[in-house]
């Protein structure tokens, strides 16, 4: 358990970036420090690690004060992960994720099994990564590493400095995925810093809000989003719709721009039915957008039409796409979208702008959440509708 | 070339011990320097008044503008003649570069990367020695590199303070008017530069390849 008690952080410029900050930390549990850059959720995690001094106040470990343990020791008994990964280059794979082990001494012949249980654990193969550096690997991968480098001494306290937001959207929520499936094993006490709600609700057993210094909202995602303290929590949690323009419209605000996924997954005219169906594999979809180098969108083929030609061997996406049949231009108010998906019995919608290139794709999936992020308390009611067309 | 072949027999001690004087003054020069720059480099980089830092790059700067010859010159009331004052006054000119050289190496490392070393626990002295100096020594060895050459052709002056040397051929030879002599000594220096950059060059290239695995890393 960590208890903050009373926590004050005053810069010599005068800067108060934490004020009286009372917080503590269940064992075992997954907490998110959330808010707005500047609010201190760093600051307050680098506390735990002693990274920086409290001006006032006392941080408690297990109820033993932490200033008076030296700083080295204990930071060796916390991982530490931070966003932009910090592998270290000169080193190989497997030397940075024992970096930790090293320090504490661990003898050799227990170090090497420990580095390839880790390195397992995140589906990275020993034989093929262990010799490797750091700059022979992907960020998702360099992440991978981070990650398990920050477990490898088998700490009771992990801290995590927005560790994913570097990351693009498909690795960073593989690695979402993999934390929580990790933490569900290792029981770990994780500190988490992010700015992006929708990672703090995916992964958080208990979500801390901060604003300004000072801790506005705790308690688990379920009752923040429920119950949020005030406006400015309001604001975090569906931050979308102020964005957007006033409250109070809610349908003129909606645009097929907030909804659609921009990277939808597409390919060329002159692959082969083969590549096509790997992609469609590895991005988990059962249809392509075909576009042209300049993204201009000529078609769509389908996984049936891909297979029911299959055989042969010559012929290309362009030979078996069809045209498009409804497309949206940006701008498009969501309902008039929905209409048109709905009238259709479409399962997606292309959005393309005025010269034909393809922006985005709208999927019942993305409506759903959406919805889900700009009016939680009206996904209910809409939920019954939806559910008759599908 | 019966000429040649005995002005070497003639000549072949001499320049052997000439060759000879050269690379100690040489090697002590790059040494010294070496010991005082790249620890006082270091320094600089953890040093919080950037004031100090600015004055000890004026004054190393400084020191590398005065003409070879007066620095030379200059030494001789305090340290006498001979190879004392040459190696000191070559170990001064070495300051610069190899200081420059290490701030900026240990600069250049990615601050990410030190404060993941910081956050794991590692102590000062450890982020030093196993993470900052392996990475910065592709930098810290081409300001080696760099000031080894430029001392092998200053240190031909150093004859002129009775140091020996390669130089001392040349003085030598124009005083007997001897081409031989002159060319042996000049060619020398060159050579012996030539190789010196080769050989540095070669292990800054071998470190680079096995330290220097950041995007970063150029000089």
């Amino acid at each position: 358990m960590i208890e903050l008690q009373q926590v004050n952080k005053v810069y010599d410029d005068g800067f108060h970036a934490l004020k009286d900050i009372n917080l503590t930390i269940k064992k075992g549990e997954l907490t998110v420090f959330i808010g707005p850059s500047g609010c201190g959720k760093s600051t307050t995690m680098k506390m735990i690690n002693r990274l920086i001094t409290p001006s006032s106040g006392k941080v408690l470990i297990n109820g033993k004060d932490i200033s008076e343990q030296n700083p080295v020791e204990l930071r060796r008994n916390i991982g530490y992960v931070i966003q932009n990964v910090g592998l270290f280059p000169h080193m190989t794979i497997a030397r940075n994720v024992a970096v930790v082990p090293h320090l504490k001494k661990w003898e050799q012949d227990r170090i090497q099994p420990r580095v390839e249980e880790l390195m397992r654990m995140v589906n990275l193969d020993p034989e093929v990564y262990r010799d490797r550096y750091p700059s022979e690997l992907s960020g998702g991968q360099q992440q991978r590493i981070g990650v398990i480098r920050a477990l490898a001494a088998d700490p009771d306290i992990i801290l995590m400095d927005e560790p994913f937001s570097a990351l693009d959207p498909i690795s960073r929520e593989q690695l979402q995925e993999e934390l929580s499936r990790l933490q569900e094993e290792l029981h770990k006490t994780i500190i988490f810093v992010t700015h992006d709600m929708d990672e703090a609700i995916k992964i958080a057993d208990t979500i801390v809000m901060m604003k300004d210094g000072e801790v506005v909202q705790t308690g688990s995602p379920e009752s923040i989003l429920r119950y949020p303290a005030n406006d400015f929590v309001r604001t975090f949690i569906g931050q979308k719709r102020m964005e957007e323009g006033p409250q109070g419209e809610p349908l003129r605000l909606s645009t097929v721009d907030d909804v659609m996924v921009t990277q939808p997954a597409t390919t060329y005219p002159s692959r082969g039915l083969a590549e096509a169906v790997k992609i469609m594999e590895g991005r988990r979809v059962d249809s392509l957008f075909v576009v042209d180098r300049f993204r201009k969108l000529l078609g769509i083929v389908s996984i049936y039409r891909v297979l029911n030609m299959f055989n042969e061997e010559n012929k290309t996406v362009g030979d078996v796409m069809r045209p498009i049949g409804y497309q949206v231009a940006p701008g498009t108010p969501l309902p008039v979208a929905i209409e048109m998906m709905s009238n259709h019995r479409l399962t997606n919608l292309a959005v393309v702008d005025d010269d034909g290139r393809l922006l985005g794709l709208i999927t019942r999936g993305s409506i759903v959440k959406h919805l889900n992020e700009v009016y939680p308390t009206i996904v209910e009611q809409f939920a019954s509708s939806l559910g008759e067309e599908a | 070339m019966n000429n040649l072949v005995s002005f070497f027999q003639e000549r072949g001690a001499d320049i052997a011990i000439a060759l000879q004087e050269h690379l100690v003054i040489t090697f002590a020069a790059v040494l010294l320097g070496s010991l005082l720059s790249i620890p006082l480099g270091i320094l600089l980089v953890y040093n919080r008044f950037k004031w100090i830092n600015s004055i000890v790059f004026f004054f190393a700067n400084i020191l590398q503008t005065v003409p070879s010859l007066a620095l030379l010159a200059i030494l001789i009331p305090f340290l006498g003649i001979g190879m004392k004052p040459a190696i000191v006054a070559l170990f001064l000119y070495s300051i610069m570069p190899i200081l420059r050289n290490t701030y900026d190496g240990f600069a250049s490392v990615d601050s990410s990367v030190l404060e993941s070393a910081r956050g794991m626990g590692y102590g000062t002295m450890q982020r030093i020695l196993r993470i900052q100096f392996p990475l910065s020594l592709p930098y810290v060895m081409s300001g080696i590199r760099i000031t080894t050459v430029y001392i092998i052709s200053w240190a031909t002056l150093a004859t002129l303070i009775g140091a020996g040397g390669l130089g001392q051929l040349i003085v030598s030879g124009l005083g007997v008017n001897k081409l031989e002599l002159i060319v042996t000594g000049a060619a020398g220096a060159i050579l012996l530069a030539l190789l010196a950059d080769a050989l540095l060059g070669w292990l800054e290239r071998l470190l680079t390849r096995r330290f220097g695995r950041t995007s970063s890393i150029a000089a």
